[in-house]
């Protein structure tokens, strides 16, 4: 069974389709990156798997179970857990209470009133932070990190949410060419220790076809090509609509 | 335990052995009134950090908590001038009615997204109320208020205000310790995270909605006992108890004592008051005053002065311990 | 029970008046909140200023003639160029802040206005005078009805054929819309935000002080008139659509009738229904009836 299967999705905005049509597989286990163009779609379509937004039609299976319209906290608490493309942090909390309130929402203790948050889940709070490489940071606000380690403390705090589906709206996106290359050999080792299932979107073309094992490619809101690395760079339609334009690389 | 629990232990003790020696020293010292005076400043110091956890903790722009606190205390007086409740059962029915309007006012204001909503809907609700209370006259007198509120001998005031001192010390302390609890707990961790980013709060799998629902029902809750303390201190009530303004007020403590520490309101309680007792025996225009104490606040530390002078500290050990 | 159409239609020619007093409020703050996204919890007091301003005028210029006409020339000038002032001087510096400074800002100004209405024209109840050629009664439907009522609701029509032509056809309109739209963009274009701030903020309290003028005769001068018109005038902008000047006159409509017609069934709590409808809004149409949903 795919870990997530999407049947006919659509949405509009304001009668602009942004998302016209989409049906997508994804396989359990694999690193799977959405392209295309900016305005393809790409971030409308992870609104529309996550629950940020409700589709006007079709379908969204995650094993085989329907998610389709549930809100945001349904779909993180079954297992899709997501990063945004504007780094999405508690800026005003520590780093270490960023991944701990994660936790605890996770164990399903975010009612608890009376017991003291400050010695709950700190062994869980702090393998995360080690996954992703900010152990040593874990007492300073969120707000004072830099942009890269701002993206990993994302990163941590999805991972916090065990998921079993990673979405990930451009993870490196804002990054050095250096930070890049750690993030994504982070990225790629966690999902192989988890056992995750990785669903990105990205614009640094050398990074997609170097990690993704399938690749899809979205143009005006539908998937124009699906296929392995290195049939989508052999595609002659991906390339006319992508690699024709500016984004030769 | 490091240098700074020490610290602040020492500190928590002296304050307590201060608050317990407080009304022998006073009695031999000046008038009653200041006896009053502290315990008006526990009354607000408690209605200022039970508002603190939706403002402070949980981001929302309540403006219109008198409502809560006007809920509890009516909800007592009447129950202890119109039936013959017992006083204790009258004393918990406060805080309990005042939860429930916390429970429907809150309903509808967490439901929209945008703090304008939560804003304008909190101070039309509780502007409502505060009509109905001044309007039912046959139940609430209107704005007659209501005298001669009976009190139990043990903590009458008739004489001396020292007994209810204590009682009132005891119930702010107990409720001071659950709230501080509340605080700490992961409930409240997770209010912070809805303050900090709601929309990343909702992406870790929290129910907003209801989450911010309950700190406002909990919040209501401890306003209503600080209205019930009002009662028992004053012995009358009128619906001046439920005016918009006493909202704003409670929203100035927050902000002069610095919403992002337990104890800021409390400190922001203390100087309002005392400042209130002092502006208005020398004129009538405490709102003005008030209002421009507000502008000043949010034009030049909108951190809040405490929040300021907070910050200052941590700077401070920080740099000691680098 | 039977009926009265005649006293059904006089409560609904009132409720028309109280829409349109309300709508008079309702744009202004909903002007204000679709340009600046910021909600001015002071509006009522510019209402109260104007209000107290015509009390004044009409008190000085009581010899003459058209006082009440002259007061409904002046005070709102007067109103609408204090809030320009309290534009430049304070607003000025909180946009783009928090929300919570913002809100508290205004907040403040209901403390302050209050007080300074207090302090030049004192706690007694006041009252303006009716100008004579408004002050009498028309016979309709086998009713009464005071002059002053249709003058009201004719103010009211003026302003809204006003506000649409000036949003329809002025420059200041399209910019208006367009700020309501897409910020960003108008200032991108290269215009004067800051002015065009200024301008609405000078409209939006104009018409508070308008509201405050119209209504004055008609009603003692206290002052808990801030309070009493800005927590109606919260339900209407929330009804109609946070933003939406449409928006606001329907809902005023709405109110207004139901208000009135609500006196009818209960007498002193006619204001509960206004939060009735409120609340079924809000489980129906959170964004309001015609708002699009604003963050």
């Amino acid at each position: 069974m795919p870990i997530l299967h999407i049947k006919g999705l659509k949405k509009a905005f304001r009668g602009v389709a942004a998302v016209a049509g989409v049906d997508l597989t994804v396989e359990d286990n694999q690193i799977y990156s959405v392209i295309g163009p900016n305005g393809a779609g790409k971030t409308t379509l992870f609104n529309l798997i996550s629950g940020y937004h409700t589709c006007d039609r079709g379908h969204v299976y995650f094993k085989g179970q329907e998610i389709t319209g549930l809100p945001p906290e349904k779909i993180v608490g079954i297992g899709i857990g997501r990063s945004f493309q504007v780094t999405s942090i508690f800026p005003g909390l520590t780093v270490l209470e960023n991944i701990r309130s994660t936790v605890l929402v996770t164990g399903k203790k975010g009612f608890s009133l009376f017991s003291q948050a400050s010695k709950l889940g700190t062994k869980d709070s702090e393998e995360t932070l080690s996954l992703v490489e900010l152990l040593d940071k874990r007492n300073e606000p969120a707000g004072v990190l830099s942009a890269g380690d701002r993206k990993k403390l994302e990163l941590g705090i999805v991972l916090a949410t065990k998921p079993k589906l990673l979405l990930l709206d451009e993870p490196t996106c804002g990054m050095s060419t250096a930070e890049t290359g750690s993030t994504i050999q982070m990225i790629r080792k966690i999902a192989q220790e988890m056992s995750l299932t990785v669903l990105f979107t990205e614009h640094k073309m050398d990074m997609v076809f170097n990690v993704s094992s399938y690749i899809s490619v979205m143009n005006f809101g539908t998937i124009i090509a699906s296929g392995r690395p290195e049939e989508i760079r052999n595609n002659q339609q991906v390339q006319e609509v992508y690699f024709g334009g500016a984004y030769a690389s | 335990m490091d240098a700074t629990g020490k610290s602040k232990w020492i500190v928590g003790l002296a304050a307590a052995v201060l608050l317990i020696a407080f009304p022998l020293i006073i009695e031999r010292l000046t008038s009653q009134y200041y006896l009053y005076l502290t315990v008006k400043i526990m009354i607000w110091a408690l209605f200022a950090t039970s508002f603190n956890l939706v403002l402070g903790y949980g981001g929302m722009m309540s403006f219109g908590h008198a409502a809560f606190y006007g809920a509890g205390a009516y909800c007592c007086a009447l129950l202890l001038v119109k039936t013959a409740c017992p006083v204790w059962a009258a004393a918990l029915a406060g805080p309990a009615f005042a939860a429930a309007i916390g429970l429907v006012i809150g309903y509808f204001s967490v439901k929209i997204k945008g703090v304008f909503y939560f804003a304008t809907l909190t101070l039309a609700f509780s502007q409502l109320f505060y009509i109905l209370v001044f309007k039912w006259r046959s139940l609430t007198l209107g704005d007659d208020g209501i005298q001669g509120i009976p009190v139990p001998e043990c903590i009458s005031t008739l004489e001396s205000y020292t007994n209810y001192y204590y009682f009132a010390l005891v119930v702010t302390a107990i409720c001071f310790y659950i709230l501080r609890r509340i605080v700490q707990s992961p409930f409240g961790l997770i209010l912070n995270t809805l303050r900090e980013n709601a929309e990343r709060s909702t992406f870790i799998g929290v129910n907003a909605q209801k989450h911010r629902l309950i700190a406002f029902v909990i919040s209501a809750f401890f306003s209503g006992i600080a209205g019930v303390l009002l009662v028992f201190l004053e012995t009358s009530l009128s619906p001046d108890v439920l005016k918009w303004s006493n909202s704003g007020e409670v929203i100035l403590m927050g902000l002069l004592g610095g919403m992002h520490v337990f104890l800021g309101p409390t400190l922001g309680a203390a100087i309002m008051v005392l400042l209130n007792s002092f502006v208005t025996s020398y004129s009538e225009y405490w709102g003005l005053c008030l209002g421009l104490t507000l502008v000043l606040i949010v034009l030049f530390f909108p951190q809040g002065v405490g929040g300021l002078v907070h910050e200052r500290l941590e700077a401070r050990a920080k740099r000691k311990t680098a | 029970m039977e009926l009265d159409w005649s006293i059904f239609f006089a409560q609904f020619i009132s409720g028309l008046c109280r829409a349109m007093v309300l709508f008079l409020m309702a744009s202004g703050l909903t002007l204000v909140f679709g340009v600046m996204r910021v909600i001015n919890f002071a509006h009522g007091s510019f209402y109260m200023l104007g209000a107290y301003l015509a009390y004044s005028l009409t008190s000085l210029f009581a010899t003459t003639p058209g006082s009440f006409w002259i007061a409904l020339i002046l005070a709102p000038l007067a109103v609408g160029l204090l809030g320009g002032l309290v534009e430049y001087l304070l607003l000025r510096r909180i946009y783009g802040k928090e929300h919570l400074l913002q809100i508290l800002l205004t907040y403040a100004l209901i403390f302050i206005f209050g007080d300074l209405v207090k302090m030049l024209w004192g706690v007694e109840l006041r009252i303006v005078n009716m100008p004579p050629i408004l002050s009498g009664f028309v016979a309709l439907a086998g009713q009464e009805f005071p002059v002053y009522y249709f003058f009201i609701i004719g103010v009211g029509f003026a302003v809204a054929v006003g506000l649409w032509l000036l949003l329809r056809l002025t420059t200041l309109g399209k910019l208006v819309r367009a700020a309501a739209e897409h910020r960003s963009m108008v200032e991108m274009l290269g215009y004067n935000v800051n002015g065009l701030f200024t301008i609405v903020f000078m409209i939006a309290t104009w018409l508070g002080g308008l509201a405050g003028v119209v209504i004055a005769p008609t009603v003692r001068l206290s002052l808990s008139m801030d309070m009493d018109i800005i927590i109606e005038c919260f339900l209407v902008v929330i009804i109609g659509g946070l933003g939406n000047i449409w928006g606001a006159l329907l809902a005023a409509l709405i109110t207004g009738e139901l208000y009135s017609l609500g006196i009818l069934v209960l007498e002193k709590y006619a204001m509960a229904f206004l939060f009735g409808l409120t609340a079924v809004i809000m489980i129906l149409r959170p964004s309001g009836l015609l708002g699009r949903g604003v963050n």
